[in-house]
């Protein structure tokens, strides 16, 4: 399995990646951790003639609290994001996540930004990354924008991110006192991608009664979501388990689930509901 | 498009003109000679390919030789310091961690990531690591028992240095 012959440039600054990208158009593809392109380009269901590798690229690779956020570049490799002291005690939420991507000399190579860009339906970070409610720094030949964590996915493999575009950071609300998450998954045997994965992240007051709540499904349709219809019925709740349950009910309402060689639609659909309400009962055991 | 690129692997500089297409492993195997990295699946899921590149372990099918440029990349090759065998090797031998010896260099490659970061991993820990790494023949049970060894034979030889062994290596 060898790629298609292809020319490589690895600028040094985004802004040479991103002159690159409206150089060549259509033609190039952006490399960072290869986790996920390299299959591709082995198989060569892509075929680029240029690949414009930001891994020499020396500033986008960090993690650091800026106020009330964590900002993490968008080449930090997975392991980077597990080990972390800031994300570990900031957003626990996306240490524990990095923490399931697939084996270590994956989580070794692949990097969040890739991870996101790439929009696999069943890729652990999306989830996280809405659960979390981050917010996406991308720069492209128009300057840099800022994208919802919700409005980044729209299909399989296919994100906000227009032609010529880079996602350079993501950034995380830090945690509070009173902040609980988890993420809960079942993986695919062999790849370890999520059959169906869900992030929650709640907000409690002192009576445990739930104030904030985000919860991102991934695996289960075309793009990872925000289940919204589990929200609302935790949204200002005491979070007994009889309101967990009937919350997770609704893990896969409005939502086609996905059918394959892995699993039926409705395999998926039940594995939201039951992971849904495994990751709510975790992160309310938290503390 | 050529690009030459340098890499030091198992402490030895190279220089060579290659396609920015070829795989790492290819590199290492057909450009350097370099034989003990296996090719199993080819497709990122098997781990017989690990080596190590800029002190962790990668999948060396799933990285282009560019992008090794000016890295360090070490191999199975490298482990044995004058014909003696690294404590992983000398654990996967005693603890018979080897039948066919397909899986061999890649389940080295990712215990020495391991042991380089865990002094005394946990079974669990183990088990973890080599999530990545396909055994056809072993069952596991030998190798994760031969990084177990090498876990002590490392610790009793780091006592060692620093004058504080007790003798005898911890089991
Ligand atoms: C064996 C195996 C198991 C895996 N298991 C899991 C798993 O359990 N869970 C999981 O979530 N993932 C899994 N992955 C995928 C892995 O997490 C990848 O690292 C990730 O999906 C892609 O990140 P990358 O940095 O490798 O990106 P690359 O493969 O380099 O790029 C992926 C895509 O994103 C684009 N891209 C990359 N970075 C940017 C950027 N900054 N801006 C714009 N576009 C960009 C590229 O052009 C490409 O189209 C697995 C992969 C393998 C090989
Ligand atoms: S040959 Fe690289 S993972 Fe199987
Ligand atoms: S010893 Fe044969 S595959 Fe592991």
């Amino acid at each position: 399995m060898i790629p298609s012959a292809f020319d490589y440039y690895a600028p040094k600054t985004v802004a040479e990646a991103v002159a690159l990208l409206q150089q060549y158009g259509e033609e190039a593809k952006v490399l960072a951790g290869g986790q996920s392109l390299l299959p591709l380009l082995k198989l060569r269901l892509a075929t680029p003639r240029v690949v414009v590798d930001l891994g020499r690229i020396p500033d986008l690779a960090y993690i650091r609290q800026d106020g009330n956020e964590v900002a993490i570049g968008a080449m930090t490799r997975h392991e980077t994001v597990e080990q972390s002291e800031v994300v570990r005690r900031h957003c626990r939420l996306l240490a524990a996540t990095a923490a399931t991507i697939g084996d270590v000399q994956v989580r070794n190579r692949g990097t969040i930004g890739g991870s996101l860009a790439h929009a696999d339906p069943a890729g652990d970070f999306p989830a996280a990354v809405l659960a979390a409610e981050a917010r996406l720094k991308v720069v492209g030949p128009g300057g840099e924008r800022w994208i919802a964590a919700e409005d980044f996915f729209v299909d399989v493999m296919t994100t906000a991110l227009d032609a010529g575009e880079i996602l350079t950071e993501i950034r995380v609300p830090v945690d509070s006192a009173h902040t609980r998450s988890a993420y809960e998954k079942v993986r695919q045997k062999a790849s370890g991608f999520a059959l169906c994965g869900v992030a929650v992240r709640l907000q409690l007051d002192e009576n445990r009664r739930c104030q904030g709540v985000a919860v991102g499904v991934t695996g289960v349709g075309a793009k990872a979501y925000r289940a919204r219809a589990v929200e609302e019925v935790l949204r200002g709740e005491a979070l007994t388990e009889t309101v967990v349950v009937a919350a997770a009910e609704k893990a896969a309402q409005g939502v086609e689930p996905s059918e394959d060689a892995q699993a039926s639609a409705a395999y998926r659909a039940h594995l939201a509901r039951v992971c849904t309400r495994r990751a709510l009962r975790r992160a309310l055991a938290e503390g | 498009m050529k690009k030459t690129i340098h890499v030091t692997i198992n402490g030895r500089e190279y220089e060579h003109e290659i396609e920015p297409r070829l795989l790492l492993v290819h590199y290492l195997r057909e450009v350097v000679g370099l034989t003990g990295t296996h090719i199993g699946c080819e497709t990122g899921l098997c781990g017989a390919c690990t080596v190590m590149l800029d002190g962790r372990a990668v999948k060396s099918c799933l990285v282009l030789a560019v992008q090794a440029d000016g890295g360090e990349v070490r191999t199975i090759e490298g482990l044995a310091e004058g014909g003696q065998l690294h404590p992983v090797q000398e654990g996967f031998w005693v603890k018979h961690g080897v039948q066919c010896g397909y899986c061999t260099p890649g389940m080295i490659m990712v215990a020495c990531d391991l042991l380089e970061r865990r002094k005394a991993p946990t079974v669990e820990e183990i088990r973890r690591a080599l999530d990545g790494n396909v055994c056809r023949c072993t069952g596991y049970q030998h190798i994760i028992e031969a990084i177990q060894y090498a876990a002590g034979k490392l610790k009793a030889s780091s006592a060692d240095e620093r004058g504080t062994s007790s003798g005898a290596p911890e089991a």
